[in-house]
């Protein structure tokens, strides 16, 4: 057991050497909000289970291990061919390898449309306009003085995916940000990286972007990543989000998004890998019109925990959120499910509807389903319900009633919580591509 | 026991003898005979609780009923020794009276693994999906339907209605020897207990048999019923023809129960 200071401790001390070296040339208020960051992570500490928001995760598997921050890319490089193989691959890519950005897997970052679709770190130090619209909501929508692991991302915040699409435009193909871990440990320690991504889609601009975490190693690393998505008014938007990372990589990530007026933002999260993983989305509601469609789906084996805590912020009225969360947990799995929706007193006709099914494959599997309701309005729609169970012995019987064998049976009806989320994803080809890796992970 | 017999040179397809089944431990079959030939449509009525259901589903091998005693041969073999899938993929099918919902399977590809199941039992090449289409074609229309119901997920957020269509879609696409339809009739409007007589009608062939589980009479005047069947009390204590649906639709079943009770 490492003590409780010294594993914070660690950290604040490879921030001090990050600070003097790779960090140095970053603009001032960079600068600034990296060290309220670092501080405000040495204040709060690594969570326990004794808090609220933990209670069903121990981060002590990430807390006790010497993480050491990856540094660029050590050559050689993944092959391109390794990365379309791991990719969702449907239009452009950026990538980075171990949360740094590798320009030659990438494609060129300006795109048709004035669309820019790059690294954060390139953007910062080379476009001054660019710059100013990082500088405008980096870190603004992310709640990280109320997390560590979000504190600790902005601390040793330096590169990730950068998508602007200007107003009124219309994205052609989606936009892919791949994070790709090789899970190659430095000289003292397995390696953290802290991918930070800004997506910013303006008013009345319509895109789709897919973000991808995978490795295709089974050494140990851990991703902390931090995504902000910002959804303009009368924009429309689509942000997939495909975690395959390696059977003994750690994720915990944060999805932010802020959405204006009238906007759409459907959020497809699909969780395959990593041995413990886990994802917090805050979607704030924060014009009159919004909707909100956030899909999950976690489909996890073996020793695997993942843990989806979602806030739904309904700040405005007339909005509407739909969020479906499903979960297959197989041998000795544990799935986690924490729904909180926030209706704000004044956010009347709010229209809200929540659902979490859990499917256990064997006795063993464990799923906790946890919703939240907190209403502070009188004039409001919302409905919640969850359930956690084996496969139904009556639709495994009318499916036998129909011809099919007991396997045929079970493979089908487990293969339908996946296909129940997929449905509701938009872009054909994503889900097309998404629907091809839910039915490889379950055959 | 048989009808009147105009049908009697079909060969016995399901032969019933004795049948004792339980559910969690209470008997609700207490020896039920029963003969069906080839080219007959039986009725079998009865008030609640009379074990018209359960006498469904110990022939569809329902695993919650047990049989304590008694057996059924279908086409002269051992029904209850099949496991539910082999029964199926022998020609026996059974109309549910609540369908069940499947989430995430959309009614096309679910008909399609049944069909290619049964195919694939049979010898058969098994139909892909565009193939499968154009044979689907022909029996939606049968049943009124247009392909949007396909592209749904089974009975998820079907109507009463629909749920009952959708399983005489079935019966129809799947073509069995023995049909059981546990009270399909029940909970439809005109129209669709129409469309549902309508279909069993046109499957009928010399070949195939159908027993009709309800508890009304309504079905009985679109579908002409070589044999109607009164179960009470976990037996079948009176057998006739199709005046005898009349007679129960006049004098309910009362009189029945207390002829059982006598007996």
């Amino acid at each position: 057991m490492t003590d409780v200071a010294d594993r914070t401790e660690r950290y604040v001390a490879a921030f001090e050497a990050f600070a003097r070296n790779g960090a140095s040339g970053a603009p001032k208020w960079l600068r600034e909000l990296r060290e309220g960051a670092i501080a405000r992570f040495a204040e709060l500490g690594f969570p326990t289970m004794k808090q609220e928001e933990w209670r069903f995760t121990s981060v002590a598997p990430i807390a006790d291990q010497r993480f050491i921050l990856a540094h660029a890319p050590r050559s050689p490089l993944p092959a391109a061919a390794d990365i379309e193989r791991l990719c969702v691959g449907v239009g452009p890519r950026v990538v980075f390898v171990d949360g740094r950005h590798a320009p030659t897997l990438s494609t060129p970052g300006e795109l048709a449309g004035g669309v820019w679709a790059g690294s954060l770190a390139a953007a910062l130090r080379a476009n001054a306009r660019r710059e100013e619209l990082a500088r405008a909501h980096l870190a603004r929508h992310a709640r990280w003085r109320e997390s560590a692991f979000a504190a600790l991302n902005t601390a040793f915040l330096a590169d990730g995916g950068f998508v602007h699409v200007p107003a009124g435009v219309t994205l052609e193909h989606p936009l892919e940000v791949v994070f790709l871990s090789t899970g190659r440990a430095a000289s003292d320690g397995p390696v953290v990286s802290h991918p930070r991504s800004l997506m910013v889609v303006d008013r009345g601009a319509h895109a789709s972007v897919v973000e991808t975490y995978v490795s295709a190693s089974d050494g140990v690393y851990w991703t902390n990543a931090v995504t902000e998505v910002v959804v303009g008014e009368g924009a429309w938007a689509e942000l997939y989000r495909v975690q395959q990372e390696g059977p003994q990589g750690f994720q915990v990530a944060t999805t932010h998004s802020r959405q204006e007026r009238d906007s759409y933002l459907g959020l497809h999260v699909v969780t395959l890998g990593a041995a413990l993983a886990r994802h917090d989305i805050n979607a704030v509601l924060d014009g009159p019109g919004a909707e909100l469609v956030l899909n999950g789906l976690y489909l996890l084996s073996g020793a695997q925990h993942a843990d989806h805590h979602t806030v739904i912020d309904h700040a405005q009225p007339h909005c509407a959120s739909h969020e479906f969360f499903n979960g297959v947990l197989a041998d000795r799995a544990h799935g986690v499910f924490n729904g909180r929706i926030i209706v704000r007193p004044g956010a009347q006709r709010t229209d809200s509807k929540q659902t979490n099914n859990n499917l256990l494959l064997s006795t063993e599997a464990r799923a906790d389903s946890q919703p939240q309701l907190e209403i502070y309005a009188d004039d409001v729609k919302c409905t919640h319900g969850s359930t956690v169970g084996p496969i139904d012995p009556m639709q495994l019987y009318y499916l036998r009633s129909r011809g099919l064998s007991p396997e045929a049976a079970r493979s089908i009806l487990t293969y339908g919580f996946g296909a129940e989320i997929l449905d509701r994803m938009r872009h054909a080809e994503v889900r097309h591509r998404l629907d091809g890796l839910v039915r490889a992970r379950l055959a | 026991m048989t009808g009147k017999g105009k049908r009697e040179t079909g060969k016995v397809l399901l032969e019933v003898r004795d049948l004792h089944a339980s559910v969690e431990g209470r008997e609700i079959l207490r020896g039920v005979d029963l003969t069906v030939r080839a080219g007959e449509v039986h009725a079998i009525m009865g008030p609640n609780g009379s074990g018209k259901s359960t006498l469904a589903q110990v022939l569809a091998g329902h695993p919650a009923y047990v049989v304590t005693a008694g057996q059924v041969r279908y086409e002269g073999n051992d029904l209850l020794a099949l496991a539910p899938e082999a029964r199926a993929r022998e020609g026996v099918f059974l109309a549910f009276q609540y369908p069940v919902a499947i989430r995430g399977i959309t009614n096309a590809y679910f008909l399609r693994s049944a069909v290619n199941a049964i195919r694939k039992h049979r010898g058969e090449e098994e139909l892909g999906p565009v193939e499968f289409m154009d044979a689907l074609e022909e029996k939606l229309k049968v049943i009124g339907w247009d392909s949007s119901y396909l592209t749904r997920p089974v009975n998820e957020g079907f109507s009463g209605g629909e749920k009952k269509r959708n399983e005489i879609l079935q019966l129809a696409v799947l073509d069995p020897k023995l049909a059981i339809l546990d009270e399909t009739d029940s909970g439809l409007d005109i129209d669709a207990l129409k469309t549902v007589a309508q279909t069993v009608d046109k499957l009928r062939r010399p070949d195939n048999a159908t027993v009709l589980v309800t508890h009304y009479y309504r079905i009985l005047t679109h579908i002409q019923p070589d044999v109607v069947h009164v179960l009470a009390g976990g037996r079948i204590v009176k057998s006739g023809g199709k005046e005898l649906a009349l007679e129960l639709e006049e004098k309910g079943y009362d009189w029945l129960r207390e002829e059982a009770v006598v007996a």
